[in-house]
């Protein structure tokens, strides 16, 4: 169970006050008339189903109703941060890249079938599959 | 019987208080402060079970959670039935009933081998896999023998008499394990302010100091647990858990504790002294900082017939000697890879029982205990292991060799020598079952020759489970990790705990032993067991190596190991060793298995906790609940609400059923006048200078010019262009407007409008406020209504004044109320919505003058049944989340021409929505009007059309109508409103088909003048 801070009631709560919604930062075409078959199909239907981080959007439902922004780890399920609509994450996919050329840690877990060291190529590829 | 492995002084037993217990229908006596376990060694108890696959008997092996054998049924009546029980951690109490998991009615005597030696043929290693690759109907052959054979234990067939409940906390320091480090890093933290929570699974606190032959500021480590508990008992900061399980470690620091609370005293709390309270508690922790001091599992080593009872690890043996003062034997061989077993030999010599030798695989162990043993006249083999028990129904002798372990070979002359109990020690192993439920990887430690924990973000391992093995060092750790723990938790000003004295002792370098080689190689050799509970030998996962498994996960999955109850507590890391041997790998590159809660089963009743019989959601009733119980009414679930139904009458003693009752309640709306409760219809009150233009872009139709005073009907789209609400809104105002939705959506369509509000749309001034549980709706309709109205109501309700689609506000009853020319009936209907509280007085009142209208109640039944003769459809029903408008031939309600791009607009024109042959709404005409035809039905165009048929749509509502005097339907099919006339086919699974007419949706009134009256 999740341990939530709600950047606008302040505070961390338990995960059951919260639903997620799905992908953050997707934007409606601003001009749907003008926007091909295929492009608005996009923005209905497909999302990022990324390994590590994503933002994703919450909605503080049985608490203050707003909805805001979460940059989660979805190897690890840490939630890196909180943030309110309207604003940009400050921890991305690119910055953790970073992080890791410098060396800090960050998890190596997360096949469901684990006990594949890199090296063992076969295994991991049937595992991510 | 005596308690003939009772030693007669020591250990934490209370001799003056004696115990009676049952084992198997036979009567013991035992101490308090033994576990069942203890006791049945004392007793001289050396069957326990019966294995799960061969049927072979099984004894005691560990003394705690990584106990796979002495798996027991607990509890002497048959509602107090739990099974696999851990003998090991089962306290004992007086009048304890158990018996054997397995081999039930009798372990002793064979009586099951038929259905091992059975079971061993029909379940071969890969069984499990061989069986789901295999045709499902093989399931069925296999099934018999497993459930004969099976460890699985027997669910109570009674309700549990005892209660549970659960307790939710916030702390600074969750510690988990009160040995050495637990005790001293909950004394770091407590001391440094933080607010602790002690947990461990233990009968005492202690851990491995319990029964530790080392000594702390010169003295018995029992008085320092004692000084240290009390501390911490005094400090109102602190939570001590004893007996209390850390069964799961969830997302961001949120851990499970499952606390025993009576189990350890009778078998139900009331036998307990204890009646009301729970029987055990799940602690629900979600701590800042949890310090992990799980300790370790000491490994045993894997040899022939090393499953005899009288096999025992090393540590247990120490255990159940100096804290039980039970001997489990009379001349022991210890075969180990380490120093630190060897106590296990000096207690049993100090217990006055004979040590026949040590077999240690080093070559030259030099350590301070090796040398003691020496000097107390113990042999001590060095090289060697053993390679095989000897004995039937228990350990009669071991055959010992000289062994290479780099080679896996035997390479001297083998020795048997005479004993009847086996310790064994391959090393330790950190219990790090907690930290992988976070689904972090354990990580090898060549060093230490075991998996230690990985990085869990705000977790401290510490302690054994991190490795540190000397208990100096598990202090000092201990203590460290606490400080930090309080440090990280805002508690800076922690200082450094000052530790006891200890007197060092030096321990030699270990050996990598796993498994014993044996002189006969792989099959040939007798079984040796990897995992006792699952039956999993070593040469079944050299099997699965030959068969290509070469991942650990895969061999478990082949093998079984690690399967159940035990979760591979003792046999895992073997598994992988003899794996990586096998396959000429090391262990790190075999992998590792991850554990999943729980750690230790727990029962369901701590799961449940009071969460019993009434779900989760909660209930929702009208403000007119009371007067439709007392009418009789007959009540359906909508949503979370408690909707009436329909009302049913008593006539001459006899209840009427739901058909008449809906008929004569139809009929009463359609002549005379009824009355509905419709306050559960979701209500939201909208304001803000935008409003207005929010609503026109979440609507599909126009709302631009909707003046105060005027009422319209609504759809809602997602963006994909499909339905998700409809209802009507009502303008109270120019910035102010009512919005209804459907029962069950209220809940989503508020949070659909917060979103796009929020999201897309924010520089709109508007605001939404659930109002649905202020206002009480009750629906008057029928060609009646004005006249009760008129008695009622000080509103205007002529008909030109008073048009339909208007609202007015004025008194009903005396109460100011908002009355609404609304019909989801057809006829001629007033809703009138007053505050809550004053719905009775309003309701009652309209009785009091509707008595001679013969004014009728009708329910949720009925509702469906007039508007679905007027083709009004119900989302959800008519609906499933793939229908447009255009679909239910709404188009008059799509502003297609609206300034703004509203809501599902652009979907409405993809290819797929504008297809010619979408399914659309239409009404259906049975040809045999006594035939409701089923909702759900499918619609075939040719009957005759081999199977799989042309499905065409499928029948969306379907009622008996009284106006009609016969049956009718709505339905979605495919191109429908261009095949009015046409007859289609709706094949039902009895094998009749049924046909029927496609008509219009409107069945009654298609003018809609009734409404207008
Ligand atoms: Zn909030």
């Amino acid at each position: 169970m999740f341990y939530i801070f709600c950047p606008y009631c302040k505070e961390h709560r338990e995960e059951e006050e919260f639903h997620p919604r799905g992908q953050a930062h997707l934007m409606r075409p601003e001009d749907p008339e003008n926007t091909s078959d295929e492009e608005w199909g996009d923005y209905l239907f497909f999302r990022d189903n990324p390994r590590g981080i994503h933002h994703e959007m919450w909605v503080h439902s049985v608490g203050c109703r707003k909805f805001f922004n979460i940059t989660r780890n979805t190897v690890t399920y840490e939630i890196l941060e909180t943030y309110p609509m309207g604003e940009q994450p400050t921890i991305t996919a690119e910055s953790e890249g970073v992080r890791l050329e410098q060396g800090a840690q960050v998890a190596d877990g997360g096949w469901q079938t684990v006990g594949a060291r890199p090296e063992n190529k076969a295994l991991n590829e049937e595992a991510s599959s | 019987m005596t308690q003939s492995n009772r030693i007669s002084t020591g250990g934490r037993i209370d001799r003056s208080h004696g115990l009676e217990f049952n084992f198997n229908g036979q009567s013991y006596q035992g101490y308090a402060g033994d576990t069942l376990a203890s006791a049945l060694l004392a007793n001289g108890v050396d069957i326990v079970n019966r294995s799960f696959k061969y049927s072979r008997a099984r004894g005691i092996v560990a003394a705690g959670a990584e106990e796979p054998n002495a798996l027991v049924q607990l509890g002497a009546r048959k509602d107090t039935q739990v099974p696999n029980v851990r003998s090991t951690q089962q306290a004992l109490y007086d009048g304890l009933v158990a018996r054997s998991t397995n081999g039930w009615p009798n372990v002793q005597r064979d009586v099951m081998s038929w259905v091992g030696k059975l079971g061993g043929n029909f379940m071969p290693p890969g069984f499990y896999y061989k069986t789901f690759m295999s045709p499902a109907s093989m399931w069925m052959t296999y099934e018999k023998y497993i459930r004969m054979g099976a460890g699985l234990g027997r669910a109570p067939t009674e309700s549990d008499p005892d209660i549970y409940d659960h307790m939710h906390h916030h702390c600074d320091v969750l510690v988990i394990g009160a040995g050495p480090a637990g005790l001293a890093a909950a004394l770091s933290a407590a001391r440094g302010g933080a607010r602790v929570i002690l947990c461990d699974e233990q009968e005492e606190m202690g851990g491995s100091l319990l029964d530790s032959r080392e000594t702390l500021d010169g003295t018995s480590p029992v008085a320092w647990i004692e000084k240290t508990i009390s501390e911490l008992a005094s400090m109102a900061t602190v939570t001590l858990l004893p007996r209390t399980t850390a069964n799961g470690y969830h997302d961001h620091n949120f851990v499970t504790l499952h606390e025993r609370r009576t189990e350890h005293l009778a078998d139900t709390a009331s036998d307990a002294g204890f009646p009301g309270q729970a029987r055990a508690r799940l602690h629900r922790v979600r701590a800042t900082r949890v310090v992990l001091a799980s300790g370790t599992h000491e490994r045993p080593v894997v040899y022939a017939n090393n499953d005899l009872p009288g096999n025992m690890v090393a540590g247990a043996v120490s255990t159940y000697i100096r804290r039980y003062a039970v001997v489990p034997g009379n001349s022991l061989v210890l075969t180990t890879s380490n120093d630190h077993a060897y106590r296990a030999a000096l207690d049993w010599q100090e217990a006055g029982r004979k040590v026949v030798a040590i077999v240690d695989a080093r070559a030259n162990p030099d350590g301070d205990l090796v040398r003691q043993a020496r000097d107390s006249g113990i042999r001590v083999i060095t090289g060697s292991a053993v390679i095989e028990a000897k004995g039937t129904q228990r350990v009669s002798g071991a055959r010992v060799s000289a062994v290479d372990l780099d080679h896996f070979v035997v390479t001297g002359r083998i020795e048997d020598l005479e004993c009847d109990t086996i310790a064994s020690s391959g090393g330790y192993s950190p219990v790090v079952h907690l930290s992988s439920h976070t689904g972090t990887r354990p990580k090898w430690h060549e060093d230490m020759l075991g998996f230690l924990p990985g990085d869990v973000k705000d977790m401290i391992s510490t302690g054994g489970v991190a490795g540190h093995y000397a208990l100096g060092e598990t202090l000092a750790d201990g203590a460290r990790a606490g400080r930090q723990a309080a440090i990280d938790s805002g508690f800076e000003n922690a200082e450094e705990l000052k530790l006891p004295d200890i007197k060092e002792r030096r321990d030699g370098p270990s050996c990598a032993l796993y498994q014993a080689p044996h002189e006969k190689q792989g099959l040939r050799a007798p079984k040796q067991f990897v995992d006792m509970q699952n039956d999993v030998t070593a040469s079944a996962i050299e099997l699965a190596t030959r068969e290509g498994f070469e991942s650990i996960e895969h061999v478990k999955r082949y093998t079984a190991l690690g399967f159940g109850t035990d979760q591979g507590k003792l046999g895992n890391i073997n598994g992988m060793a003899i794996a990586a041997r096998c396959l000429g790998r090391s262990i790190p590159e075999v992998g590792t298995t991850v554990f999943r809660p729980n750690y230790t089963p727990i029962t369901f009743g701590a799961i449940v906790g009071r969460h019993c019989d009434e779900f989760f959601d909660p209930k929702r009733y009208t403000a007119l609940h009371q007067w439709h119980v007392e009418n009789g009414a007959e009540f359906e679930d909508v949503g979370l609400w408690k909707r009436p139904w329909y009302f049913p009458r008593n006539a001459n003693g006899k209840k009427e059923n739901m058909h008449d009752a809906v008929a004569r309640e139809c009929l009463a709306v359609r002549e005379g006048v009824g009355i509905l409760d419709a306050s559960t219809l979701g209500k939201i009150d909208i304001q803000g200078p935008d409003a207005r233009e929010f609503l026109g872009r979440v609507y599909t139709n126009k709302w631009a010019k909707l003046e105060p005073g005027r009422v319209r009907y609504g759809l809602m789209c997602k963006d994909d262009g499909m339905l998700m609400d409809d209802g009507t809104t009502s303008c109270l105002g120019d910035n102010h407007f009512l919005m209804t939705t459907t029962t069950g959506g209220a809940a989503a369509v508020l949070e659909w409008l917060e979103l796009w509000h929020q999201t897309e749309w924010p520089e709109l001034q508007v605001y939404f406020n659930s109002v649905t549980d202020h206002w009480a709706t009750m629906t008057v309709t029928g060609p009646d209504a004005r006249k009760l109205m008129s008695e009622v109501t000080d509103i205007d309700l002529d008909r030109e004044k008073f048009k339909f689609m208007d609202w007015k506000e004025g008194n009903v009853a005396g109460i100011p109320a908002r009355v609404f020319r609304i019909s989801f009936t057809g006829e001629l209907a007033y809703e009138i919505n007053v505050q809550a509280n004053y719905a009775m007085h309003v309701w009652k009142t309209l009785f009091e003058h509707g008595e001679k209208y013969n004014l009728t109640p009708y329910g949720t039944e009925t509702m469906h049944v007039l508007r679905a003769e007027k083709g009004l459809i119900i989302v959800g029903q008519d609906t499933d989340g793939s229908v447009t408008p255009e679909d239910l031939g709404m188009h008059w309600a799509i502003g297609y021409d609206k300034p703004f791009h509203w809501i599902g607009k652009r979907a409405l024109s993809r290819p797929d929505t504008m297809r010619g042959d979408r399914k659309q709404l239409v009404g259906l005409k049975p040809k045999d009007a006594s035939i409701v035809l089923e909702e759900g039905a499918q619609i075939v165009l040719d009957p005759n059309e081999s199977i799989p048929m042309t499905m065409m749509g499928h029948v969306t509502s379907s009622y008996y109508s009284p106006s009609l005097k016969g049956s009718f339907a709505l339905a979605v099919l495919k191109n429908g409103r261009e095949r009015m006339g046409e007859t289609v086919y709706l094949p039902m699974s009895d094998g009749k088909t049924h046909e029927a007419e496609v008509v219009s949706t409107i069945f009654i009134d298609p003018k809609g003048e009734r409404q207008n009256v």
